[in-house]
């Protein structure tokens, strides 16, 4: 039987407070190694600086991005501005095996796993479809079709499983898979059906859930009258709701559905609480159907705020680390600025490539016929050329 | 049972004039959703962001705040969910406006869409009509990300049941999608995005044809008239078919007619055949892949029914048999005027 809650884990509170309840108790204690009230102050106060330092730097991308966007470099550019706790914590939780399908404002898990943020970029620029290879940190493609890449989660997860990559013990073995997306792909039918698959095949994948409030102008209220989480319990499977903006609770609820799906105890349902404080993307208009009251109140929530807040209660932050992270931050941004603006468009030869993967006459037609175009060469037909000389096999017989 | 009949356009907006200059293509759509809204209150809209926001392209601005959220109705984000349910209240006598955000997220309703919306009224031999009409952006051109720049109406036209219509002009916009509203089929009614800006004159009061009165939804348009060859368009490359037309007339005095299908599926073949008749050559321009496109069915119609009239093979411009290419990209793959020009050259060379 598997014990269901609505309570919101949090461990760290806006105001940099720790938050001590007994419904919190499992959590704190699976997370002592972040906590400054905790056992070894010294050690976590080291590695929650690092948790901190991938917020800071991860925003300072964002907001290079959106830049970059306004002056013409991107067509277009979706923030994450204010899921930097939620993106971080979870992906901090992870291990390199771990396998991620990231919807497409996932840029602070990206980071986590190693990534380059510049390889981000090509997508927005329009350069590029995919714009990274997904083996190189087991990081997939972003999905733009909402809710699609959950049950490829739940299919990949269903396949580590039969690899035998599930509950051997083997900490550099055993795997979980993770779909990111938010709480309007709850409505997806496609989000449900992977819920289905993944219950029913004890699949070991966490559905992480960014409950940012909105689904462009529609609020969370359009899609669901119970919290998202309560989705996971009709299907068997534990769905718990964490404060998204709280960067340690939602490394430990993470961890915890992580260890879970390694462990071979099946899927697990995460809702982060969280608020997308920008814009959808950089074409949006929140002033449209948000009001400057509900962006306010938000922003005294800031994940990053909250951690600096309770760094400094414990005197774990100074000046020099500050300005150490300043200037990190500085060339960071420096390195994303220069490296969008030099990624070219590619050769037009591009769009006839990797269409299929073996030779295709339809698409060598048309492509020699492009290239004839181009080339102002005469065409009369894309299959001038191939006509005379029929297929070896399978022709006539 | 079809009501045949033309009735008065709706009442036009009280801020408007009835005769509008330079409206643009979008707020066409908006007038006429409008005039739709007011003169059927059994027509409703519904769709993902389109109440506060207006829409992303802001077709449906302001609809919310004057007929309430009842009537233009923000749904969850759930494509089948939006055309199923269109579906239920089609049953109950609704006649709902639905909007797919883009082409390329029309997909997860395409089971809804093909073997449910296109199908009941055969299935049930008659006895149920759906009148719901499938707002779509479609087609490219404007530097945006995957899946917003897609034609997929080759998909749906070979779809018994549903009618596909785009329209090319901000008169057409206001007028088709009245007619599709009224239509007692259901309707997918594809709006070219790249031309959501672009301005003309909207007579507001230009009559709305009811059921098989309904002359955009079945009739092609000679919207410049040649005697050299025929390019037949619809939706976005209409515009790209009489920028070519006016530089082939002001280069060498080539005259080429521009038919506007308006419908992919009927397509008004009498209209295109007696074009072609005329001319003995024909090019068919669109966004879409030419592979298996509708250019295809057009150019096998036309050599059937003109066979003998024809100085040349029927050419296609079209998209390539790939996906949608990158942004950077979308200007080498989508038909411009020197690629119609050029086949245009290569139908007179003959
Ligand atoms: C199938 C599909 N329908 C519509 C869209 C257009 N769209 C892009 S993002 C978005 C809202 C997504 O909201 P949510 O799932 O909450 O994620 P968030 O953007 O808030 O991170 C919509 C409707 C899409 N990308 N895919
Ligand atoms: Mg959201």
């Amino acid at each position: 039987m598997i014990e269901h809650s609505d309570e919101l884990v949090q461990l760290v509170g806006p105001d940099g407070e720790p938050v001590v309840s007994e419904a919190n108790a499992p959590y704190r204690e699976r997370a002592a190694r972040y906590l400054l009230d905790g056992p070894e102050p010294d050690a976590a106060a080291e590695r929650l600086r690092g948790l901190y330092r991938d917020m800071a730097l991860v925003r300072r991308f964002d907001v290079e991005a959106t830049s970059l966007q306004r002056q013409g470099e991107l067509a277009l550019f979706p923030p994450l501005l204010g899921q930097e706790a939620a993106q971080v914590g979870s992906g901090r939780a992870l291990r390199s095996q771990d396998y991620v399908f990231p919807s497409y404002r996932e840029h602070g898990v990206a980071w986590t796993r190693g990534m380059d943020l510049a390889d981000v970029m090509p997508i927005f620029r329009g350069v590029e479809h995919g714009g990274w290879d997904p083996a190189a940190h087991n990081f997939h493609i972003y999905t733009l079709v909402i809710g699609s890449h959950a049950l490829h989660a739940t299919g990949y997860a269903m396949g580590v499983q039969r690899d035998g990559l599930v509950g051997t013990g083997d900490a550099a073995r055993d795997m979980a898979v993770v779909a990111y997306f938010g709480d309007g792909a709850t409505s997806q039918g496609d989000v449900s059906e992977a819920l289905g698959f993944a219950a029913v095949n004890n699949a070991p994948v966490v559905f992480f859930c960014q409950n940012n409030q909105w689904a462009i102008s529609v609020p969370t209220a359009k899609q669901s009258r119970v919290p998202l989480a309560r989705r996971a319990w009709g299907f068997g499977m534990p769905g718990v709701r964490v404060d998204g903006n709280d960067v340690v609770a939602s490394w430990a609820v993470a961890d915890e559905a992580l260890e879970r799906a390694r462990s071979g105890g099946g899927p697990t349902f995460v809702e982060a609480v969280t608020y997308r404080m920008g814009a959808h993307t950089t074409s949006d208009d929140p002033t449209r159907y948000r009001t400057s009251d509900e962006e306010e109140s938000w922003g005294r929530r800031d994940p990053i705020a909250r951690v600096r807040a309770y760094l400094e209660k414990y005197d774990a932050w100074d000046d020099a680390r500050e300005a150490a992270l300043l200037a990190e931050a500085d060339e960071l941004g420096e390195h994303v600025r220069t490296t969008v603006r030099a990624m070219d468009a590619p050769p037009a030869s591009r769009l006839f490539e990797h269409v299929y993967a073996t030779p295709q006459a339809q698409v060598a037609a048309e492509r020699a016929a492009f290239e004839a175009y181009e080339a102002g060469e005469p065409v009369s037909s894309p299959f001038e050329g191939l006509l005379d000389s029929p297929a070896t096999t399978g022709g006539n017989r | 049972m079809t009501a045949t009949a033309v009735r008065p356009a709706g009442p036009a907006p009280s801020d408007l004039p009835h005769g509008v200059a330079g409206m643009p293509f979008a707020k066409a759509i908006n007038a006429g959703l409008r005039a739709a809204l007011a003169s059927d209150d059994k027509v409703l809209l519904m769709g993902e962001d389109i109440g506060a926001l207006g829409g992303v392209f802001r077709v449906t601005e302001g609809l919310q705040a004057e007929f309430g959220e009842d009537r233009v109705v923000d749904t969850p984000l759930a494509e089948s969910g939006i055309v199923g349910t269109a579906i239920g209240l089609a049953m109950r006598g609704y006649r709902p406006v639905v909007e797919i955000q883009f082409d390329g997220f029309i997909f997860p309703a395409y089971d809804q869409i093909t073997t449910q919306l296109a199908k009941i009224h055969f299935r049930t031999a008659g006895r149920i009509e759906l009148p719901v009409v499938i707002r779509v952006p479609f087609g490219g051109g404007i530097g945006a990300i995957e899946h917003h720049s897609e034609s997929p109406e080759a998909l749906f036209a070979h779809t018994a049941g549903l009618r596909v219509v785009s329209p090319s002009s901000p008169q057409d916009a206001y007028t088709m999608i009245q007619e599709a509203v009224a239509s007692p089929d259901p309707v997918l009614f594809l709006e070219p995005k790249g031309r959501y800006w672009e301005k003309g004159d909207v007579d507001l009061d230009a009559p709305v044809g009811v059921g098989a009165a309904a002359r955009t939804l079945d009739h092609a348009a000679v919207v410049r008239p040649g005697t050299d060859v025929t390019v037949v368009a619809y939706g976005p490359t209409v515009h790209t078919a009489l920028a070519a037309a006016k530089t082939a007339a002001d280069e060498d005095g080539t005259s080429i007619e521009v038919v506007d299908l308006r419908s992919v599926s009927p397509v008004d073949v009498p209209t295109v055949v007696a074009s072609v008749k005329k001319t003995g050559r024909c090019v068919v321009v669109h966004e879409a892949p030419t592979f298996h496109g509708v250019g295809a069915e057009i150019a096998a119609r036309v050599t059937e029914e003109c066979f003998y009239a024809l100085e040349a093979p029927v050419l296609r411009v079209g998209g390539y048999h790939a996906p949608y290419p990158v942004a950077k990209l979308e200007h080498d793959y989508l038909p411009s005027v020197d690629r119609v020009l050029d086949a245009v050259d290569r139908v007179l060379a003959h």
